[in-house]
């Protein structure tokens, strides 16, 4: 088990413990100090929050998967232009400045990394999984993809192309996923519901 | 920054483990630090350029020991505490004092203007850079560089070769802002590198990895 999962449980265990640790004391302090200094406004504090919270998550990405599978020159600008298809749908801004989406097809499989840092694209997927910022992911979806693929559950027939992307700069990158066989009667909001996070980043099948 | 965030292709982490209907925060500080490195810069001008440095620049045991969200309070506190915004005396007292005078700050965002700003994003696009030295399909290889500041080319893709499969436009460049010599924008290209080439014969050739390099990242090959 990696380090950072370790020290995760050992804080949540000290959370459990102490009840109020050293971490909400600290900062708590800083946003009263930066609320008192003229820095920050706790509504916005709050206002953010809800909006990553509440607002801004996986739904959106299974929508536009959906739209895609069910209208093909929507997909076709998708594919062409991620960013501008994806302001169709009222999804944009900040993490999802410049976005690319990339299509899985029988011969081709796509998986998405930051090695770097935390890199997803946040206003289709909201904000990222623990797993997805931890070492075991970054540090070896990029050398061995298949093997940690075949460890999450998802195995990647040898006829098909791995195809890795390490979202190092400022691009953030989204999985078209396949859709599933015998949905063809689905409408889009029943497509929507059956498209998952995780089949969005390319470490599940939808 | 040769150090322990750039660790693609790194042995002994283990297997990765999913929670299962995982939430987006896990105690309520961690949404308070989430806010509270949002909000900040719109106060204190400072980007992604200078957080991540602050971030990587944390001793490597240390991050591996800490949570995300504890790496960006470290690396937020870091930063307000080098301009002279907070000092590690007053989050221990508790006890604000007056700003210092010649430090750039703009008044705390308003919840509607920041929702707004985000949904607009901070685009890395420009309209004019360097002027392009590749075009899709041409061979490059990475560069051989080690630089102690804040790079996007990650270790295990250096001096390597790959093929340019997009032209992203022109975009600011992470590599020299992060070492405060500006955003020096240029084009960002789409990199296909062969798994085989970078991680040697017993990896699949067939598989490939994309990173998306700048300019200055490549040569000719």
């Amino acid at each position: 088990m990696a380090v950072v999962l370790r020290a995760m449980s050992d804080h949540h265990d000290h959370h459990r413990r102490a009840g109020r640790s050293d971490i909400e004391l600290r900062v708590r302090a800083m946003e009263q100090l930066l609320v008192e200094k003229g820095l920050v406004d706790p509504m916005a504090l709050d206002a953010i929050v809800d909006q990553y919270e509440t607002k801004v998550g996986p739904r959106n990405g299974a929508r536009v998967v959906a739209r895609a599978w069910t209208d093909t020159a929507y997909k076709r600008r998708l594919l062409d232009d991620a960013t501008a298809a994806i302001r169709e749908l009222c999804y944009g801004g900040s993490q999802g400045e410049q976005m690319v989406v990339v299509e899985n097809t029988p011969a081709v499989h796509n998986v998405v990394v930051c090695t770097l840092c935390s890199c997803y694209p946040w206003p289709v997927l909201g904000l990222p999984p623990v797993w997805y910022k931890s070492a075991p992911y970054r540090s070896r979806v990029v050398m061995d993809p298949r093997g940690v693929l075949a460890e999450m559950g998802l195995r990647v027939p040898d006829t098909t192309e791995l195809r890795v992307w390490d979202s190092n700069a400022e691009l953030r990158y989204m999985v078209l996923p396949r859709r599933p066989a015998g949905t063809e009667g689905l409408h889009e909001d029943a497509l929507a519901a059956l498209v998952t996070r995780d089949g969005m980043i390319g470490v599940a099948a939808v | 920054m040769n150090t322990i965030h750039d660790m693609g292709g790194m042995h002994g982490f283990g297997a990765v483990v999913r929670e299962a209907n995982e939430s987006p925060f896990h105690a309520d500080w961690e949404r308070r630090v989430f806010a509270l490195a949002t909000a900040i810069p719109f106060a204190v001008p400072f980007n992604d350029d200078s957080l991540r440095p602050a971030i990587e620049s944390i001793p490597p045991e240390r991050y591996l020991a800490s949570t995300y969200y504890e790496l960006w309070l470290e690396a937020m506190t870091k930063i307000l505490v080098g301009r002279g915004l907070l000092s590690r005396d007053e989050i221990a007292s508790g006890k604000a004092r007056p700003l210092p005078k010649g430090v750039e700050v703009f008044p705390a965002v308003k919840a509607a203007d920041a929702l707004a700003a985000l949904a607009d994003g901070f685009s890395a696009r420009r309209e004019a850079g360097k002027p392009r030295r590749f075009k899709v399909g041409d061979l490059v290889r990475t560069r051989n560089d080690h630089p102690a500041t804040h790079t996007r080319l990650p270790r295990y893709a250096r001096d390597k070769i790959g093929t340019i499969t997009r032209d992203h436009g022109i975009m600011t460049f992470n590599d020299a802002n992060g070492r405060g010599d500006g955003e020096q924008p240029q084009h960002v290209y789409a990199v296909a590198f062969p798994m085989d080439e970078l991680w040697g014969p017993a990896a699949r050739g067939g598989d490939k990895l994309y990173l998306d390099l700048w300019d200055d990242h490549l040569h000719p090959a």
